[in-house]
């Protein structure tokens, strides 16, 4: 029943297209020094995994690859872990078949 | 700010914000309508099925050239483990008529048709452009919008926010709360592509006949959550959905389960040797009747996915989201058509046209079944599909066994895991949440 299956979502994202707004991630982090269990579920919850823990182990994100379904502000918003808003106009994830 | 005022500001273009713009557009009242993708549809993400009643009732012709993928001809809902699935399927050649009821469609290609037809009704529809705030009066009154774009205020006797289950301006100015991790799904899809002959041959279609098959069982993991397949004419689009709170308290991750769906004995050879070319992720709202906002306010309306419109047994939303931006549209009219100003009081009528339409009723008859398929999640989407999948083999697997014996097994085995009380409670729980 716990057999893991290995799965590579960099592969998935691959295919999207996408037109990131350079410099305005869209999602921030609040700084901390030790994660709170909502910003440690982010880590399996994100499906595009644009969450991570650096080296200190505190959790960043990269929203390059972001596919703005907003799980992670239902998640961790309302605790202030993070902020959330749109991309820019035009800009994120561009959907063909959506 | 931009001095031109307009009738209503529509902000969002998926089904419930094209829905509500068209309808405007058509008693020609100025309309705006603002989308932050680079088109109607480039943010919009479905399974999909096109429900047509709904849409018949904004575009009575719309079959003529509606970019539509397959109409159903068949559904089968399976209940897997492991290893097996049990199915209930329903076809019908009844399905096979002039004017077929429901529709695999692709939102991307299906969302910039129907926008294409909001603006020849006449309406402003203004893409790219993200709108950031709304701009309210001293009385909390809401009197338009503010965007990203430069000198980005506009003004409006009413909004409509069809922004979507992830919407932020409503939350951001207090009128309702952000959903909770109970009441959201999120769902993973990925499009996968065939040749149209193979598509044909591995789900028995022919021509433009489709077939779908919602799945649920142990591929959630326990999990409240389903998985689906849709067949459109060159593609399948493959998907999973469990609710965030469960996510967040199992670990398990969305593609993880994706992935294992896929590789389901039942399901691997029918997206076998395919090309997949996108990954999708949204939320879909699933705490129904409960979990429904305010609706209306001094000047603003919510509308479909944004005020949670989802009928989540029936895996019914679009059409939600349609009629409810239609209805609201139609209110809206009325109120205008009176010369009464857009307060809270007279978009009331919004709320009570939705109320005695389809979309709360069917709402409210199955109101406490997210609580019930939440709270009880092991034993609905893990221990039954599980007991009756062994059932299932018990009853076909001829090995000498007298069949008293295997019967008797059988209910042995639904009883060491759920107790005589339990399946009853089960029963009676289930049956009350229906009815």
């Amino acid at each position: 029943m716990t057999t893991e299956v290995a799965v590579r979502v960099e592969d998935k994202l691959f295919y999207n297209r996408y037109l990131v707004d350079a410099g305005r991630a869209h999602i921030k982090v609040r700084p901390h020094t030790t994660p709170t269990p909502q910003l440690l579920s982010l880590l399996k919850a994100c499906p595009a995994r644009c969450y991570e823990l650096n080296d200190k182990g505190q959790v960043e994100i990269t929203a390059d690859g972001c596919v703005e379904c907003g799980t992670c502000r239902v998640i961790g918003e309302a605790s202030g872990d993070i902020e959330w808003s749109y991309p820019r106009g035009g800009y994120g994830v561009l959907f063909k078949f959506g | 700010m931009i001095e031109e005022r307009f009738d209503a500001i529509v902000v969002g273009a998926g089904m419930a914000g094209n829905a509500a713009a068209l309808t405007m557009a058509k008693r020609g009242m100025k309309v705006l309508q603002l989308e932050r993708g680079e088109y109607s549809g480039s943010k919009n993400v479905q399974g999909a099925i096109l429900y047509a009643d709904m849409l018949e009732k904004l575009i009575p012709d719309f079959r003529e050239e509606a970019p539509l993928e397959r109409h159903l001809v068949e559904q089968r809902f399976w209940m897997l483990d492991d290893k097996s699935h049990v199915g209930l399927h329903y076809r019908s050649d009844d399905f096979n008529e002039e004017k077929p009821n429901r529709y695999t469609i692709i939102r991307a290609q299906f969302d910039k048709w129907f926008s294409s037809k909001v603006k020849e009704a006449g309406a402003t529809v203004l893409c790219e452009t993200t709108v950031t705030e709304l701009a309210q009066d001293a009385y909390g009154k809401v009197i338009g919008v503010k965007t990203d774009r430069r000198d980005g205020e506009i003004h409006a006797d009413v909004v409509v926010l069809a922004e979507g289950v992830n919407g932020l301006l409503g939350t951001r100015a207090g009128l309702r709360e952000r959903p909770k991790p109970e009441n959201v799904a999120l769902a993973v899809k990925e499009m996968h592509f065939l040749p149209r002959e193979t598509i044909e041959a591995r789900f028995n279609l022919k021509g433009d006949e489709g077939a779908v098959i919602e799945a649920v069982g142990t591929i959630s993991r326990g999990m409240t959550g389903m998985g689906f397949i849709y067949s459109n004419k060159e593609c399948i689009s493959l998907g999973i959905g469990c609710l965030v709170a469960d996510f967040q308290k199992t670990g398990e991750t969305p593609y993880g389960l994706l992935e294992r769906f896929k590789q389901h004995p039942s399901v691997a050879p029918l997206i076998e040797g395919s090309e997949v070319k996108e990954y999708a992720a949204h939320l879909i709202p699933e705490g129904g009747y409960n979990a429904i906002p305010q609706l209306c306010g001094d000047g603003w309306v919510v509308v479909g996915d944004a005020a949670q419109l989802n009928n989540a047994v029936h895996r019914e939303g679009s059409n939600l989201a349609m009629t409810s931006g239609r209805i609201a549209a139609e209110a809206i009219f009325q109120v205008k058509s009176r010369r009464d100003p857009m307060t809270k009081e007279n978009l009331a009528l919004y709320k009570k046209m939705l109320e005695d339409s389809f979309v709360i009723k069917d709402l409210k008859k199955y109101k406490d079944m997210p609580a019930l398929l939440h709270n009880q999640s092991q034993n609905f989407f893990l221990t039954y599909p599980q007991l009756v999948s062994k059932a299932m083999q018990n009853f076909v697997r001829v090995d000498g066994t007298p069949k008293k014996e295997k019967e008797s097994s059988t209910l042995r085995s639904f009883v060491n895991a759920r107790s005589w009380t339990g399946l009853f409670g089960d029963a009676f729980r289930f049956a009350r949440a229906w009815r």
